[in-house]
Order: C-alpha cells, then structure tokens, then sequence
C-alpha cells in the first residue's frame, strides 16, 4: 500500500467522521490551538515590531531575543512546561507562542524600518501626529511584508500544533501519535495530510486577507 | 513674513550645519536658499518647520516664535514639498491631496472637492484623481507634491529641492508652472536648491549660503550676477554670469531696424539695386511672418531658395539673453525681432543688442546713485 492508498483509506472510513475522534471536531481542536497561538503571538510581536521599526531603535535586542526564541527546540520546551505546569492548554500554547513571536516580530520591525523614507519625512512635515504617521502611512505602505511575517508564522503554528497530542490534547496530531501507538499507519498518514491540508488552507486565507486589505497602490507595486 | 534671526544649528559632534544666519523672507515672495552640499541649506529650510530645533537664535513667523505653537499646527500651516515627493503609495492621488484638509478635521468630501480643485491648479488631468502614484510619471508625482502642500491654503510654502529628481525638461515645466501658482497664489515660499541656474530662475530673492552654513550673499537675482559679493559666490555663480544676468534685461526698448524686411511680391530688381552689396533682406510672407533671408544679388525671387531664418525672439517677452542667442545663431548675425502674433518687427543685430546692454547698465548705475541721493537726503 503506498501512501495515496494511505490516505484515501483514512478519509473514506465512515467512522473517521462523527464523534469526539472524528475529523470534523479534530481539526476544529486544532484551529483553534492555532488561531489561540498565533493570536498571543501577534499580540506581543505587532506592537514591538511596530514600535521598534517606527522608532529605529531596539534593533539589535529583538534580533538577540528572536535569534533566542529560535534556537529553542519546540517540544523540549512543551516538555518542559508540562513537568512545570502539568496537563492542560497552557503548556501548548507557550511554545506555539514561542516558535510564532520571532517571525512576526523579526517581519514587522524589518517591514517598517525599510520602507522608503520620503513619504514618512511628508506625512512629519505637513504635521501628522506620530501615531497616525505609523498608522496612516506606515503601516498600509508595510503590510503586504507584515502579513507575510503572519502567515508564516501561521503556518509554523498550524504544523507545529500537532505536538499538543503528545499532553493528552485534541488537534489533528491525536491522529498521528495514536496511529504512531496502534501502529495503524492508515491514521498516521491521514493526519499528516489534515496537516498539510491545513497549512495549504492558512496559505489561502492569507492571501483572501491580502487581497482585501492591501492598497492596489501598494500591491502593485511589491510585483513591479 | 519669516524672520531667521541669529540661527545656529550645532550637532553633537562639534559639526556646525547653520552658523549664526539671519534672514529676513518676505511674504508674497520666493526666497531661494542655495550652495553646494553641507552649506545647510535643506537645515535652516527644515528649523522653519521644526523638522530641526534650532541649537540657539530665534525664528518669528509673522513676529510669533515658531516655539510657542504647537509643532504639528505650525507644521499644518505650512506646506511642504520634498525632493522625491514622498507620496504615499496606498493612497489615491486625490486622497494624497486632501491629507492635510483631512488631518485639519474637514469632511471627506469637502476635502476631496478641495483637492479636485487642487489638481486644476497644478495642471494635472482630473482622470488622474483615481489612480495610485506609482502609475504617473516622476513630473506628474512631483506636481501632486506640490498640489498636497496646498490643499490647506497654507500662507508659506517650504520646498526641499523639489525639482532636483526629474529631468532637465521636465523640470523646467515645472518651473514655470511654480512661477504661474505663485503669481495667482503669492505665498512666501522658501525653496531650496544645489542649482544656481534654477535659483536665478525662480527667485524673488536668492540666499547663497557657503559650507559651513555662513550666508554668503543675499539679493536679487540680477543684482547677484552683475554683483556678486566675493570670490566664493562669483565662482558658484558660474563662467557665464554676464551673459545670464541679460535674462533680466527687457528687449522692449531695442532699436530695431525695420529698414531690410520685405514682404513677398515686392520689386525685387529694384531693391537689388538701391541695397546691392548691403548685405541679405529678410523676407516676410503677406502676414508679416518671416520666411527667411535673401541675397538680392543672387536671389530671384524663388521662395523655396531662401535660407532659413532660425528662431525669432519675442520683443517685451523674451529678454535680452534670448536676443543675444538669436542674433549669435542667425547666419547673418541679425535676430529676427516679432510680435505675439509671430509678425516680424524689424532686426536686432549683435551690435544693436551690444547697445541695449551699454544702455541698461547706464540707467542701473544711474538708479543706484539716485538712491543714495536719496539715502543722503534723509
């Protein structure tokens, strides 16, 4: 059997879909691990990228502190968290966050501080309060680089979140640990394709949200 | 009115970018701030908007101290153009404009209508009101540079070398262009730029400064070519001073001579033989356009024989610069003097324009000694 069999298997099995093992309440568990995880995640790394890239200052520290973050291994520290903190949601999310802060922080300070410094320098001169010199010009000018930073975090979270099987939590990694357990590969297999499956739909949300929010004036000129 | 008052701007570093400038800028005017790199001329242009604080003096706009305003509304009224226009991209041209209206608290479409009106003025194509910046031409961006300074009305316009990025065509476009806002605007505009003939050009009044950020010489234009303070600004002002201080020379009192212009159909044996050997006639098509020059000792009459006559100048339009090009180009030494209508006024040889510039010096030198008759009365 090779792994298309694998997977076609998996997806027709009638019993793969109801239940609290079924894939619709799965891969529900896993989205929302991840929307909870890259939520945190743009929470702290947004505003400091913000800040830092419209400022110029606190470069080098947030490279240190992501250099950091990177260097961490993801399920050592899941381990970690859950001799500290026992069973639960928590011990997931903290190296989720972990592993989706440096991207989006790394992103967003780079996307700000290298824009062109010309319309920054007008929007200043004809009096433009700070706050909507970030907002106004800054930011719109910046996201398309922003929403990249996000979605690769996104992306990072999604396949990442697998791990939360391994602290008795749902998600579609239950899939794969239990298949890895049961030695059913037909499972492991299928897990792994919701993964991939999730990662490709995160791609194309992305790109939904950059199509709406992004200026035309902008969009077109990231592809000239 | 802006009055720069004992202005110095030191760094930290011990570099002196403004030493001790004062500068009075009337309104109603345009003051060209000039020099070469480090003379701090883009410095004192950006402690007027505070985009710098001064290290000590004084600045007063209309006698207020620009400190005792809040920085973002005396920023507000002033306009501000930039060298590379520093549109915002995400923007539509029209929103561009209307940004300061905007930040001021007017309504959307107030702003807009506003903008609209904005984009008349700087003579760009209302179609254009939809589209995105990155979708007009270097020229066209720098004119709405210039339209968003405007859009509030601001009394004083600040320019940071804004034509310095756009071809020499272009930016001669959008010179005159300048020239015909100011003069149905009349703002006091403070422009800076690294080009002398740029700065002669536009300027009421030219402040040349030298590195190191001294004030060298400030004057009018054509008092700076025919007097220049010292060495430094001589040199800065360039070979060819001479010759272009006659751009402000007019041509209207010129001696033309109406003697050797003909119109087609005249008696051309005849005039062979009263003007033999005094040289070529300029011949003229009924409406008094020129067609071109003639030799009535070879020439028979043939229209599509002639030489071509060039360039004509315009007599009260064009100055005496232009005169002077004309007569040197023409291949019989005369200029062709016409009319608005392009109808032929007579002849201006290199003598007679030579002439002209003795006759105008004659009546500067006797201005300056009535004022400081004056002067002396007082």
């Amino acid at each position: 059997m090779n792994v298309l069999n694998f997977i076609q298997s998996f997806f027709s099995d009638g019993s793969h879909w109801h239940g609290y093992d079924g894939i619709p309440q799965r891969v529900w568990e896993h989205l929302q691990y991840t929307a909870g995880a890259l939520a945190i995640a743009a929470a702290v790394g947004l505003p400091i990228g913000l800040v830092t890239g419209h400022t110029g200052r606190g470069g080098n520290a947030l490279a240190f502190v992501s250099a950091g973050a990177r260097a961490l291994p993801t399920f050592g520290l899941l381990v970690l968290m859950f001799v500290w903190l026992g069973l639960g949601i928590v011990p997931v999310m903290i190296p989720l966050v972990v592993l989706a802060v440096p991207p989006i922080l790394i992103t967003t300070y780079e996307a700000i501080r290298t824009l062109d410094p010309s319309p920054v320098d007008a929007a200043r001169g004809m009096g433009m309060p700070e706050a909507k010199v970030l907002f106004q010009v800054e930011v719109p000018a910046a996201l398309p680089l922003i929403l990249s930073g996000l979605r690769s975090a996104a992306i990072q979270i999604v396949s990442t979140a697998t791990i939360a099987a391994y602290v008795s939590l749902g998600g579609v990694g239950r899939y794969i640990l239990d298949g890895l357990y049961q030695r059913n590969y037909e499972k492991v297999v299928g897990g792994a394709a919701l993964t991939a499956i999730l990662a490709l739909l995160v791609l194309v949300l992305f790109w939904a949200i950059a199509r709406v929010a992004v200026s035309p004036g902008v969009r077109r000129r990231r592809t000239v | 009115m802006i009055a720069i008052e004992d202005v110095s701007k030191r760094y930290a570093d011990g570099t002196v970018a403004v030493d001790r400038l004062s500068l009075q800028i009337p309104n109603h005017s345009i003051t060209v701030l000039v020099g070469p790199s480090g003379c701090g001329k883009t410095t004192t242009l950006r402690m007027i908007n505070r985009m710098i604080e001064p290290s000590s003096g004084t600045i007063r706009v209309n006698g207020e101290d620009i400190l005792r305003k809040p920085v973002n509304a005396l920023r507000q009224s002033m306009g501000y153009v930039i060298q590379n226009a520093g549109l915002f991209q995400h923007r539509t041209i029209l929103d561009n404009i209307a940004t300061v209206p905007r930040l001021l608290g007017w309504s959307k479409q107030r702003a807009r209508a506003r903008a609209a009106e904005l984009m008349e003025r700087v003579g760009l194509d209302p179609a254009m009101a939809r589209r995105y910046p990155y979708q007009l031409s270097g020229g066209q961006q720098q004119r709405v540079g210039v339209a968003r300074a405007l859009a509030a009305d601001p009394p004083i316009l600040l320019m940071d070398e804004p034509f310095s990025a756009v071809d020499p065509v272009v930016r001669r476009g959008l010179q005159e262009e300048l020239l015909r806002i100011q003069g149905e605007l009349g703002k006091a505009i403070v422009f800076v730029t690294h080009d002398m003939d740029e700065a002669i050009t536009i300027g009421d009044r030219v402040a040349v400064l030298r590195t190191g950020g001294k004030l060298a010489q400030f004057a009018a234009p054509d008092e700076l070519l025919s007097a220049p303070a010292d060495a430094f600004v001589e040199e800065f002002l360039g070979g060819d001073r001479g010759i272009r201080g006659l751009s402000f020379l007019s041509t209207r009192d010129l001696a033309l001579d109406r003697s050797r212009v003909f119109p087609v159909g005249s008696d051309w044996q005849q005039l062979a033989g009263e003007s033999a050997g005094a040289g070529p006639v300029l011949v003229t098509d009924a409406d008094a356009k020129p067609l071109g020059w003639a030799d009535l000792t070879v020439w028979a009459g043939d229209v599509q024989a002639l030489e071509p006559h060039g360039q004509a100048f315009e007599v009260g339009k064009d100055s005496l610069r232009v005169a002077l090009d004309r007569a040197v180009l023409s291949p019989t030494g005369q200029a062709v003097a016409v009319d608005g209508a392009g109808r032929v006024l007579g002849l201006a040889g290199q003598e007679t324009v030579a002439a002209a510039i003795r006759a105008a010096r004659q009546r500067r030198a006797a201005d300056s000694e009535g004022v400081s008759t004056v002067k002396a009365a007082r």
